[in-house]
């Protein structure tokens, strides 16, 4: 991990075996002026900004209303998203989600860097990470709903328009994963 | 009016729409490929310092997203009034933001970042993915235990601007800054921690650094535009719509629109409170002109079906807040026809018509009250069926431009 020359090859996995050789990552600040672009056209365009959780969210919903749609009918907060006859993938943030699938897969495509993989610390086994996965995915999911928004569609679309709300959820995010950071060192380090 | 955002459900039908959002969502997930969000080690080494993309990389596509968007703004070519401003719950968007950190850095990704890595076939990231989609089925079990909380602190559309009362330009440069900093303070971490050799980061960052300031003074020197500027590049067209009366709905089209279930009717009486405590229409809500500055973000989250129909004693008042409501963008409004003077005059009882008062003055109240009973008067809220009324109506709902819900909706 510290032994890297230059910010391109930071923490890449060394493409052995694979006959594809994966592309280094672009500069941060090149990715951050794109993304930038892509989240003023969004605004420019359309009025909202990016959203992930949200398209994650009515997605569940849409199979819990096809497992027990009385339950999703009696819900409150499932209501305003599929009660009755409301198709819950009737939602512009889940078409940005099934974008954000595909751009990702071609980008991952299109550089080598699809490839069957667990990305973890050196000290802890593949099981252990996915389990990790899963637990800190939940808070995320959890945690996202509570602030209406994740990274995406509070911090970065809600920061961009400068909303009071959105900067302060975006510190939380940073103190938060900073507080425990110290901690954990021992699962990515 | 400014042309953007777009109504796009208007341009390209229901669906049609949505392919725009997929090309935005597409464009979103390369993006955040090709800068390594998909590898969650290189999400966590932003917590260690030893690899700052994550904060590089957000940052910067909040300033240069900011900085467009208010220079359009200030252009007039984009309309800030229509974009979504995710409104502010204070406290359960800390709660949820550091219960959000500390998922970070537990599973290494965010909900975004996780579909680029399930995407790319990173088995972290499906594990993640599933746990997203189980926290999230967790909160909508959950979240009625507590609703209370989760729907406190709520400041609404509530910006940084509106909080520091700095002009939107100054505030622009002041997160420029901020960012700069953060990214110089960034690099030195990276050095210190992540062995980085400080050589290795592009020049032209200084010149891209450069050019957003550039950016963010020629916002802060153009301004935003005051309602009187929106009105300016608006009165030509509006001021014949006012002169032609299609906006000017007579009483009985307010009563008829009032029973249409299809709609929700939001009457704006724009008198003093004490002419609105001596008679006023029931439901109706008393904004003098001056609070209506206060209330428009609020209108803009009202739904789509919504109709505002402003009202005055006659129409001056309710002529010039149909116009500042205009200005801002906010679809649907009407004023009505002669005011309450004519309202009364169309449903009052004899009772309440008697005591004409000819010798009042524009826009006043031209019948005499002894006391003020506000909305308890038959005239109040007339019954329609006793009402043979003939007039022209002429509400039409037209798109609503503004999103009703955004951020992670």
């Amino acid at each position: 991990m510290a032994t890297y020359t230059s910010s391109e090859t930071a923490v890449q996995e060394p493409a052995k075996k694979a006959e594809r050789v994966a592309k280094d990552y672009v500069n941060p600040y090149f990715a951050g002026i794109l993304l930038g672009l892509v989240l003023f056209f969004a605004f420019f365009i359309s009025g909202n900004g990016l959203g992930a959780s949200g398209g994650m969210n009515r997605m569940l919903v849409f199979i819990e209303d096809l497992i027990a749609p009385q339950h999703v009918d009696r819900t409150p907060y499932l209501i305003d998203m599929a009660g009755g006859n409301k198709n819950p993938l009737d939602s512009w943030v889940v078409f940005v989600s099934v974008g954000t699938i595909l751009g990702g897969f071609v980008s991952g495509w299109r550089n080598g860097r699809f490839k069957v993989e667990t990305n973890k610390g050196p000290n802890i086994s593949n099981k252990m990470r996915w389990m990790m996965a899963f637990i800190g995915g939940a808070l995320m999911g959890y945690g996202a709903r509570m602030a209406r928004g994740c990274t995406s569609g509070q911090a970065l679309s809600g920061g961009a328009v400068l909303s009071v709300g959105s900067w302060a959820f975006m510190f939380a995010v940073f103190g938060g994963a900073y507080l425990l950071a110290y901690s954990l060192r021992k699962f990515w380090n | 009016m400014s042309p953007f955002p777009l109504s796009l459900s208007t341009i390209f039908g229901h669906w049609g729409a949505y392919v725009v959002y997929l090309i935005i969502g597409f464009g979103f997930g390369y993006v955040l490929e090709i800068a390594g969000f998909g590898n969650s080690k290189k999400l966590a080494a932003q917590f260690y310092f030893k690899d700052l993309t994550v904060l590089k990389v957000m940052f910067s596509a909040i300033i240069v997203a900011m900085s467009l968007i208010f220079t359009a703004s200030a252009l007039g070519l984009l309309d800030y009034n229509l974009i979504w401003v995710n409104p502010t719950y204070l406290w359960p968007g800390i709660l949820g933001g550091l219960i959000m950190g500390f998922g970070f850095i537990i599973g290494g990704f965010c909900p975004g970042t996780s579909m680029v890595a399930a995407a790319t076939a990173k088995i972290d990231g499906i594990f993640f993915v599933l746990g997203v989609f189980f926290g999230i089925f967790l909160f909508g079990e959950t979240v009625e235990n507590y609703s209370v909380f989760w729907t406190s602190s709520y400041l609404g559309r509530f910006t940084l601007q509106d909080w520091l009362g700095l002009p939107t330009g100054v505030v622009v440069l002041i997160v420029i800054f901020m960012a700069l900093f953060m990214f110089w303070g960034g690099e030195k971490l990276e050095v210190i921690f992540g062995g980085k050799n400080p050589a290795s980061e592009p020049k032209w960052r200084y010149a891209a650094a450069g050019a957003l300031v550039l950016v963010g003074v020629f916002a802060l020197v153009m301004g935003q535009p005051t309602a009187e500027d929106r009105w300016a590049r608006l009165a030509p067209e509006k001021n014949a719509v006012l002169a032609n009366r299609e906006v000017q709905i007579h009483p009985g089209e307010l009563l008829e629109i009032t029973s249409d279930t299809t709609l929700k009717v939001m009457m704006l009486d724009v008198r003093s409170e004490a002419d609105y405590n001596l008679f006023h229409i029931l439901d109706s809500r008393n904004i003098p002109l001056a609070d209506l500055p206060n209330i428009v973000a609020d209108l803009h989250f009202e739904p789509a079906n919504t109709v505002f129909v402003t009202m005055s004693n006659d129409e001056e008042a309710a002529t010039e807040a149909w116009k500042y409501l205009v200005a801002e963008a906010v679809p649907n409004v009407y004023i009505l026809e002669g005011g309450i003077n004519n309202w009364i005059a169309t449903f009052g009882d004899d009772d309440l018509t008697k005591r004409f008062n000819a010798g009042a003055g524009d826009d006043q109240l031209c019948y005499i009250f002894d006391s003020a009973l506000g909305e308890r008067y038959s005239a109040a809220e007339p019954d329609a069926e006793e009402f043979e009324l003939e007039y022209v109506p002429k509400v039409k709902l037209e798109i609503k431009r503004a999103p009703t819900s955004g951020g992670c909706g």
